[in-house]
């Protein structure tokens, strides 16, 4: 009786990512959406794209997104179409506009700040040793030969 | 009667560490021989003690004492002995007792091992270890007690995470413990360092062994954690910049940074002041990755603001330590001149360059990882920042490593010639490019990653090969060979390390871009190709676990009419934790693996069943072991030994209870 009812709820359990029903017949328009849905979030999720899911509402954006697709959206109207229903707080990564540019943009400066400082501290400790002369050079070479 | 003896020791524990943290101190000071000695004392007996409690928990979950909270949520009677025990540390309140007690080991290490420290500087690192002791003691005795009884204990457990209970994740915490803990050696060295103003060779010699098993620990702990997130969460991903595998891969970066730099005070007593400024950052992002995994306060804002104790004390704690070590460092790093002088070319600027990416590339993963946090209190805005943002924004950084590291480490110290390296590595730099364009015409059209990431990878292995032929100096072949046989240690960790990053870096852009995918309906006798093999399914069976139930598929692989192997992916469903799990049927090989997900039985009969191919995908962890390996090699180099017997005989394997 028991493992009958574990049966049924081993049934019910959640259906995990991509199902093979949701998957568009045109291989192109499916890439497009694949591609699409590891951009968005899931939701209810922690840090797990509607790709790769197994939440009721990632199965249902992914459907949505598909819907897009096949209606004509290009790859931009279906993410804002789904971006204006959700909030931005789907999108992976966030756009390069407006404060979220500080994101984008702070490593690059930190590189560029931390390089020139390398630099100047590269110079400071350049050795006042003079290059050999071409005739140190030479005896150099034969003594190394040897 | 044990549990209570264990929860005594936890509290006596505190008091010595009180101990250890401030007469020794004191002792150093004013140079009482008798107060420093107590330090090494202290630490032997901190590690009986938070030992004693450790295994007073164990005990307690092995024989299922549900009188304890902590067993009663975390635990089953029917859960199998291996992860009874791993279940110790697989909750907040055991995992921080396992962070003390890896603390404990460490500082009796120091205790053992430091006997050809100078009196004052071991008593001074005792004393700082004995300092994190007392907060991680007293955050555990008042907000986290894994002591706690239940008035009225129930019958049986709560039951195991399922997906904890596998033999990958079983080992995975111990191991990233060893690598977060193990970075308060180099960073206990670094503030007794600045107390004494002094750092010099000798001191180098000191961290670096620290910080490699330190190093090596984490690189093992994070391989494992993606190994496992590979094969148990159905679809094959190995990385998914999560929060939690950021916390730990902030502190692997800076103390890889960490690594280079120490070799250049050691050799050159040059970088001092930067030295010490990663040793007390490298245990800073391992406190604050302890922060973001045990506060919660990544999952979300309002989650943290409801249950701030534990938050607020660890942000108490990170705050305390780096604030102190940090005014430290203010007030005394100018005090740190180095000596050896360097042109712009030359090998200590390579590993400047090493440091200043390796660093930057930290703060983009740390920037990212907290910036919702900062987006949420600053603008009120929810959004989220995930793997597509790190994947534009770090992978840039690795390329540009993978491509200076052959030259860095060919130029010789004080100065070099880059025209001279880049001559050297004229061959391998034709070989990578070439083998590059072959990949990119074969592929035809695919992602760039694949020869991008075929032309790095081939660059620097071609790198370490040409730097250990050229260590092995001139003459007849039998001669070079022997020689390359006799080569420091050192040298060998060295090449070991590198072409573990070669390996990853293949093996990551292989799979990333070459994977075959392919997800279906599949009745029972049906079979389909995926790429040059056959897949059958065979039946589909029910079985019984211990603490599970599950639905077996077999299926049959072919090659060219050939068999192949036959696998058994499942679908588990524990019934006490309510949770289901899959156990993907992974064929493992050099080349490739073959990877089959059976899914639900589907309304008009059959199965949903996911078929993969995973060109090079262990290669990924093949990179990782490979890296871990050449840090024990370079462990046990003679030189090291002199200074580091502590360090070596933690690599040899600190018991992973």
């Amino acid at each position: 009786m028991i493992r009958a009812l574990l049966l049924s709820l081993l049934l019910a359990g959640p259906a995990f990512a991509v199902q093979p029903d949701e998957i568009l017949s045109d291989p192109a328009l499916e890439a497009r959406a694949r591609a699409i849905s590891q951009g968005l979030r899931c939701p209810v999720c922690r840090n797990e794209n509607i790709d790769d899911s197994n939440a009721g509402i990632a199965r249902d954006l992914r459907l949505l997104v598909r819907e897009r697709l096949v209606a004509g959206d290009t790859d931009q109207e279906a993410l804002d179409f789904i971006v204006g229903r959700y909030g931005e707080y789907v999108l992976l990564s966030p756009p390069a506009k407006g404060t979220t540019l500080i994101l984008w943009a702070a490593g690059p400066l930190l590189l560029l700040a931390g390089g020139g400082m390398a630099v100047a501290f590269l110079r400071r400790r350049r050795p006042a040793v003079e290059e050999l002369t071409e005739e140190e050079r030479a005896r150099l070479d034969t003594l190394l030969k040897d | 009667m044990i549990t209570e003896l264990g929860h005594f020791a936890l509290v006596l524990a505190l008091g010595v560490a009180l101990l250890q943290s401030t007469l020794p101190l004191i002792g150093a000071q004013k140079g009482w021989t008798g107060w420093m000695a107590l330090a090494g004392t202290a630490a032997k007996v901190q590690l009986l003690l938070v030992g004693f409690a450790f295994a007073a928990l164990m005990h307690a979950f092995v024989t299922s004492d549900f009188s304890l909270k902590l067993v009663v949520e975390n635990s089953h009677t029917l859960k199998p002995l291996l992860y009874k025990i791993s279940g110790v540390w697989g909750n907040h309140e055991g995992s921080l007792l396992l962070w003390s007690l890896i603390l404990a080991l460490f500082g009796a290490l120091v205790a053992w091992f430091g006997g050809n420290l100078p009196d004052r500087l071991r008593a001074r690192v005792l004393s700082v270890q004995g300092m994190i002791g007392v907060a991680f003691l007293l955050f555990m005795l008042l907000t986290s007690n894994p002591f706690l009884r239940l008035a009225i204990p129930p019958l049986n457990g709560n039951d195991l995470n399922p997906l904890l209970q596998d033999p990958g994740l079983a080992f995975h915490p111990p191991f990233l413990y060893l690598g977060y803990v193990g970075m308060s050696m180099p960073f206990a060295f670094a503030v007794a360092a600045l107390i004494e103003g002094r750092v010099d060779a000798a001191w180098g010699r000191w961290v670096r062994p620290w910080t490699l098993a330190a190093w090596l620990f984490l690189t093992l702990g994070i391989g494992l954690g993606s190994w496992w997130a590979y094969y148990e969460l159905g679809w094959g991903g190995f990385w998914f910049w999560d929060p939690v595998e950021n916390a730990s891969f902030m502190p692997w970066l800076i103390g890889a940074a960490l690594l280079h730099s120490a070799i250049v005070v050691e050799k050159r007593e040059s970088l001092k002041a930067w030295t010490i400024l990663l040793a007390i950052l490298a245990f800073g992002f391992s406190l604050i990755g302890t922060f973001l995994v045990r506060s919660g306060v990544i999952t979300s804002v309002h989650a943290f603001a409801n249950d701030p104790d534990r938050g607020v004390f660890i942000l108490m704690i990170v705050g305390l330590f780096m604030g102190g070590a940090l005014t430290l460092f203010a007030a005394r790093a100018g005090a740190m001149e180095g000596k050896g002088v360097f042109s712009t070319v030359s090998r200590e600027s390579g590993l400047v360059l090493n440091n200043l990416l390796l660093t930057v590339s930290c703060f983009v993963v740390f920037i990212g990882t907290i910036w919702p946090l900062i987006a949420e209190i600053v603008w009120g805005r929810t959004l989220s920042v995930g793997a597509p943002f790190f994947n534009a924004a770090f992978t840039p950084f690795m390329v540009v490593i993978a491509l200076a590291l052959p030259i860095g480490g060919l130029i010789p110290w004080k100065r070099g010639q880059l025209r001279r390296a880049l001559w050297t590595m004229r061959g391998g730099l034709v070989l990578a490019l070439a083998l590059g364009a072959l990949v990119w015409a074969m592929q035809n059209g695919r992602s760039a990653l694949g020869p991008i990431g075929v032309t790095l990878a081939v660059w620097v292995g071609a790198g370490v090969i040409v730097d250990l032929w050229l260590r092995t100096g001139r003459g007849a072949l039998g001669d070079r060979l022997g020689r390359l046989r006799r080569l420091p240690r050192a040298d060998w960790g060295k090449a070991l390390g590198h072409a573990g990053f070669a390996v990853t870096v293949f093996g990551i852009s292989a799979v990333t871009s070459w994977q075959v995918e392919d997800i279906r309906v599949l009745r029972e006798g049906e079979g389909y190709d995926l790429g040059a093999y056959h897949v059958t399914l065979e039946g589909v069976r029910e079985g019984q676990g211990s603490n599970y139930l599950t639905t077996i598929a077999d299926m049959r692989v072919d090659r060219d009419g050939r068999f192949v192997t036959r696998l058994h992916p499942e679908k588990r469903i524990y019934p006490i934790a309510g949770m289901p799990t899959t156990e993907a049927g992974i064929d493992h090989g050099w080349l490739r693996d073959i990877y089959l997900v059976i899914g639900d039985p589907q309304d008009g009969g059959g199965y949903a069943v996911r078929g993969y191919l995973k060109p090079f995908a262990n290669w990924i962890w093949g990179g990782a072991l490979i890296m871990a390996l050449g840090g024990i090699v370079s462990l046990t180099d003679r030189r090291h030994r002199v200074a580091a017997g502590a360090a070596r005989t933690a690599a040899k394997g600190v018991p992973a209870e």
